[in-house]
């Protein structure tokens, strides 16, 4: 069953009749389950309409009561973002992927501060999804590059988690899930969080992740990876040759105050037994190394 | 975004928070006419760079008549002002702030800043105010109090007194204190920053809190709905390489190297600087062209990395997802032509539609090295640059 989302999961996609919502949501239909997994799209003031065949509803609430819907994938607007999340949120959805990206961190602080009663799950946001190969894809990461197996993938970035999606195919490695966790320093789960679930999830048997500079959020993890994780780990941190105090291109992704550098992120993943790689173009040699594959 | 120590405390004026009286200035005569109006007998003369360090890198001087601020000024504007933040030719100066002088009993330190672990504002404070923060927490972090705050609550009095006491602020002064650290945080709050520090926060001989210095930065993705902040923004302090990237909606960092690179992704282009120097070769840029470049982006990206005189190569790395391969390769093909290639270009596409991609170059006879890994890249670009 993989982790997060499966082929027997509900999607409603918020904000489905806008260029970005529609043209990923077309994509993620043709892939795998997909066509039996969109169940609904929402935009309000425009309920009533269909896309792709999807039917519209004005709020989370009506979409979520008429198709019994679990899981939402956001695309609106940066500004409107977060109170879509809201929304999901207090609609009852447990699993929400947020792919906008430059939501203000502001909006974000108070989502969070929102969701701190409830059992629900966010992604994102600012990141590229969340795809259990061969099963389902919700997001805007490219389908075909994925195999169906038993690696998970975490990341905070979208174009590097394909290089190593790739990677691992080409090494005839598939994947089990694969979690973009995006590159906002205020958001849902982080690599700590997906890594417990790839550690519980018996369809997965070893795990890549992808850090970056800024935040702590990678040290953190370690420190639970060398008490508890039971599976093989392989990282790579990108960021070795950031100067601090430049934004490098994800708003998360700074080293300020001194603080956030890729050498104490490597250094506190090597003390907890992962095989980190300084070299992206190996991320998934250093895989089977760490299964011992080699 | 970040804004110069005259606007911030113009910001923090409007709230409530005591700053000393000044007067931004543009010329020797404005600084002149400034420290006549604001009278006394001390005035404090403030080279405005966005850059920190300024007090050390000789930008602020203290000085007791009305001539010595002209003298002052003259020396500071138009100089080019080296800090441990700006590069080895420095900032030219062409703002000043003339401030009164204040009486100094003490001075203490407050920051804040997002915490990303419990994604709560947090407040900083110490008593050891005056130096850099980063050194205090370097070398006695344990000197260093932090007061989360809950974004639900807001701030609470008898926290921020708890948090003051520990710096050592105690009676009237800690009263004040209160007052002084609410309107700062509502003024953090209301205008989206993303980084506030009172460095040194001073108690003054009269026994008054003051903002003795004001940096804000302001959190990029909120701007779009404060226009008066937008309106405080002062290009001449930015890097014009990246000033003209992001113009045309691209993502740039100079950098020191003489590789230049154009990926699309962040975590991908932060990954190409890694592997170019990995081989042993210096990248000269972060380059993200995003998830849709164009081929007029292609292009515009081509002459920003071709300005900078140390170039020896340049990588294109693209991972094809949303973004074809084709695509690229046709915006590559445009940008040749146009922007006329006299460095050796070295090219790796992967991912959709990479063999339409790699086949559009191919046909166009361009002058480049193709790549099929980031090893094989990266390596035949550090080769290309030492060449």
């Amino acid at each position: 069953m993989a982790i997060l989302i499966n082929g027997g999961s509900r999607v409603i996609t918020q904000g489905i009749t806008g260029k970005t919502g529609q043209f990923h949501t077309q994509n993620c239909v043709a892939y795998a389950n997909g066509k039996k997994a969109f169940v609904a799209g929402v935009t309000p003031g425009k309920g009533g309409q269909a896309v792709e065949g999807i039917p519209v509803f004005d709020s989370v609430v009506e979409a979520k009561r008429e198709t019994a819907a679990d899981v939402s994938v956001i695309y609106v607007p940066p500004p409107f973002a977060a109170a879509a999340i809201d929304e999901a949120v207090e609609a009852g959805i447990k699993t929400i992927i947020c792919i906008t990206e430059g939501v203000p961190v502001k909006d974000m602080i108070m989502t969070r501060h929102k969701m701190q009663d409830s059992d629900a799950v966010l992604v994102g946001p600012n990141c590229p999804g969340v795809i259990t190969p061969g099963e389902l894809k919700i997001g805007i990461m490219p389908g075909y590059i994925h195999t169906p197996g038993r690696i998970g993938v975490v990341s905070r970035s979208g174009t590097l988690t394909y290089e190593v999606v790739d990677q691992l195919t080409k090494l005839g490695m598939g994947q089990s899930s694969c979690v973009g966790i995006g590159g906002d320093p205020v958001n849902g789960l982080k690599h700590l969080d997906v890594m417990k679930m790839f550690n519980d999830d018996p369809e997965t048997d070893a795990v890549v992740m992808c850090g970056e500079i800024g935040g702590s959020d990678e040290e953190e993890c370690a420190d639970w990876i060398s008490h508890n994780m039971t599976k093989p780990v392989a990282a790579f941190i990108a960021g070795v040759t950031a100067p601090p105090g430049k934004r490098m291109g994800h708003a998360g992704a700074i080293i300020a105050g001194g603080r956030g550098t890729a050498e104490d992120k490597i250094k506190a993943l090597e003390q907890a037994g992962v095989n980190v790689t300084g070299n992206p173009a190996e991320i998934g040699l250093a895989l089977r190394q760490a299964m011992k594959l080699d | 975004m970040k804004v110069h120590e005259y606007q911030a405390k113009a910001i923090l004026r409007d709230r409530g928070v005591s700053v000393p009286r000044g007067v931004a200035c543009f010329s020797v005569n404005d600084a002149v006419n400034a420290a006549q109006e604001l009278s006394g007998d001390r005035w404090v003369v403030k080279a405005q760079i966005h850059a920190g360090g300024r007090g050390k890198g000789g930008g602020v001087k203290v000085v007791e008549s009305v001539n010595e601020v002209e003298e002052t000024a003259g020396q500071l504007l138009g100089m080019q002002l080296v800090t441990h933040q700006t590069d080895a030719n420095g900032q030219q100066v062409k703002r000043l702030l003339v401030e009164e002088g204040v009486g100094i009993d003490r001075e203490l330190y407050l920051g804040l800043v997002i915490d990303r672990a419990t994604q709560k504002v947090v407040i900083m404070a110490s008593a050891e105010g005056g130096t850099e923060i980063e050194e205090v927490a370097a070398a006695t972090p344990d000197k260093i109090f932090k007061l989360f705050i809950d974004p639900g609550q807001g701030v609470i009095d008898t926290d921020v007194s708890a948090l003051l006491e520990k710096v050592g602020l105690t009676g009237e002064p800690a009263e004040q204190g209160v007052l002084f650290v609410k309107a700062l945080y509502m003024a953090f709050w209301d205008t989206d920053a993303s980084l506030a520090e009172i460095n040194p926060l001073v108690v003054t001989t009269n026994g008054k809190i003051i903002a003795l210095d004001a940096k804000f930065n302001f959190d990029d993705n909120a701007l779009f709905r404060h226009p008066e902040i937008v309106a405080m923004r002062d290009t001449d302090e930015e890097d014009p390489a990246e000033l003209e990237a992001s113009a045309v909606g691209l993502n740039y960092i100079s950098l020191d190297g003489n590789i230049g690179c154009l990926v699309n992704g962040a975590g991908l282009a932060m990954a190409t600087m890694d592997i170019i120097k990995l081989y042993g070769g210096d990248p000269a840029n972060f380059l993200d062209v995003g998830g849709g470049a164009t081929a007029d982006q292609v292009t515009e990206a081509f002459k920003i990395m071709l300005r900078n005189p140390d170039l020896k190569a340049i990588l294109v790395n693209i991972f094809g997802g949303i973004m074809r391969c084709d695509v690229v390769a046709e915006g590559l093909v445009q940008a040749a032509k146009v922007v006329k290639l006299s460095i050796p270009l070295v090219v790796r596409l992967e991912g959709t539609n990479v063999e339409k991609g790699r086949e559009i170059l191919e046909k166009a006879g361009l002058d480049m090295v193709t790549a099929t890994t980031m090893n094989d890249a990266a390596q035949k670009a550090v080769a290309a640059a030492q060449g």
